[in-house]
């Protein structure tokens, strides 16, 4: 009993000691992780030569692999989720860690290397250079020499996603499913409140329009996988087209579910029927 | 066959009919009263049983409501009209069932996302303890602990307290490190 009365609650928790600060600003990378154990280690390394004022941070989303030790071992800390979330709950722990600690800016890469992490200070320079943008996307389209080795089944559905989403928000958006981002403070405490579920990537463009918050793309250069295996299978790409146009759709109706002090609380166990 | 056996055959039939759909409904609506009196279902679910059996209770006795609803319907029979009734409500508790677990399931995310947060926190706070107590330290002092793995600012790092020198706190999934942090 006296431990639920001296919890001291999600929102209390005092800003740690232990966040690297450069320039007095707080930067995070978040790497989502699900049996990535083949490339994690190298993504963690590689983050720590080439963007070492940012702080490694891998969500290990219910590996059944070595995926947290090797993260570890390699110089990241380890968030654990106790099962799998799937990628949006997995990246929404990364806005949440984020929020609590502070942090100013936060970047997502990809656990299997098809993010290179020099790239980030492209990301970095965008937002510099713009400083009313709260998200900055890498795009693998928007390059002249761009090749990216994937079936036409996956470039056509991320070709109509592309074109959906520019009309919808009246801007051009090449590549919205990339998950290589970088988010300010805005960006973090809104996805850390509400992030979609599953195939997070697409939504997040419409939330961040819903919200009145400016997102730009940026060119950047990406990788096949090294290895390991998309968590998208031809069986499940169906699912997430679907998934992703019912979203979308539903989406556009969606009253913006912005929680203000004194309103319902957005996750209740107590409901009528 | 006589006119009057065909009568009678064709009143037992529809008795019959009737008296099925009044059981099934009754026994219904004992089982769904008996699972909330054991607390193996909560009330809040139980409603929408509820009504569900005490409708089809009424309409199964109650041939007057059923023929007007059967004939609003279009539906010949009286009886089938009472389970296309049935299978409405069916429909309707399992949309009800849907929304529960997807509200489950947002839940679950919040906690799993919350324990994860908390699993890495004492993993940092059992860690700095350890540095703290192999530097001989009063353990009041963790707020000025290092990183635990810092990348180049070394500028506060304790001696020993490389990520290569220490060995990873958790060794397999969830917290294995002994101690736990100080109370308070």
């Amino acid at each position: 009993m006296r431990v639920l009365e001296t919890y001291p609650g999600p929102r209390a928790r005092d800003h740690d000691a232990e966040v690297a600060v450069r320039d007095g600003v707080r930067r995070l990378a978040i790497i989502p992780a699900y049996n990535e154990a083949v490339t994690v280690a190298g993504v963690v390394q590689s983050l720590r030569r080439h963007a070492p004022e940012w702080d490694a941070v891998v969500i290990d989303d219910g590996s059944t692999d070595e995926t947290a030790e090797l993260a570890e071992r390699a110089g990241a800390r380890v968030l654990q989720a106790p099962f799998n979330l799937g990628i949006g709950g997995a990246v929404q722990l990364g806005f949440v860690y984020a929020l609590e600690n502070g942090y100013d800016y936060m970047v997502q890469v990809d656990a299997d290397g098809q993010h290179d992490p020099r790239e980030i200070r492209t990301l970095v320079a965008e937002m510099d250079e713009h400083p009313q943008l709260d998200v900055v996307c890498g795009s693998r389209f928007l390059s002249d020499d761009y090749e990216y080795p994937a079936p036409v089944s996956r470039r056509t559905g991320i070709h109509l996603f592309a074109f959906l989403m520019s009309a919808l928000v009246r801007q051009q958006v090449s590549d919205p499913t990339s998950g290589f981002r970088l988010y300010n403070r805005r960006a973090i405490a809104l996805f850390a409140r509400d992030y979609p579920h599953d195939y997070p990537e697409v939504e997040a463009v419409l939330l961040l329009h819903h919200h009145r918050l400016r997102m730009r793309e940026v060119p950047v250069q990406m990788f096949p996988r090294e290895g390991g295996a998309s968590s998208i299978n031809s069986g499940k790409s169906a699912y997430y087209m679907v998934k992703v146009l019912l979203a979308i759709f539903v989406g556009l109706a969606r009253r913006r579910p912005v929680v203000e002090p004194g309103d319902e609380a957005p996750v209740t166990a107590t409901h009528s029927i | 066959m006589p006119a009057a056996t065909i009568t009678v055959l064709a009143l037992v039939w529809r008795v019959s009919h009737t008296l099925v759909a009044f059981v099934g409904s009754a026994i219904l609506l004992l089982v769904v009263l008996e699972l909330v009196r054991r607390r193996r279902l909560f009330e809040r679910y139980a409603i929408l049983w509820l009504a569900s059996a005490i409708a089809l209770i009424a309409l199964s006795l109650w041939g007057g409501l059923l023929n007007f609803v059967a004939g609003a319907l279009g539906i010949n029979q009286a009886t089938n009209a009472l389970f296309a009734i049935a299978f409405g409500f069916v429909l309707v508790l399992l949309l009800h069932f849907s929304i529960a677990v997807s509200r489950l399931s947002d839940q679950s995310k919040v906690l799993a996302q919350r324990l994860a947060l908390s699993e890495e926190r004492l993993r940092e706070v059992t860690a700095s303890a350890r540095r703290a107590e192999a530097e001989g330290q009063p353990e009041s002092e963790l707020e000025t602990r290092p990183k635990p793995v810092p990348v180049p600012a070394p500028a506060r790092r304790v001696a020993g307290a490389d990520g290569a020198a220490e060995p990873p706190v958790r060794a397999a999934r969830g917290i294995v490190a002994g101690r736990r942090p100080p109370a308070g």
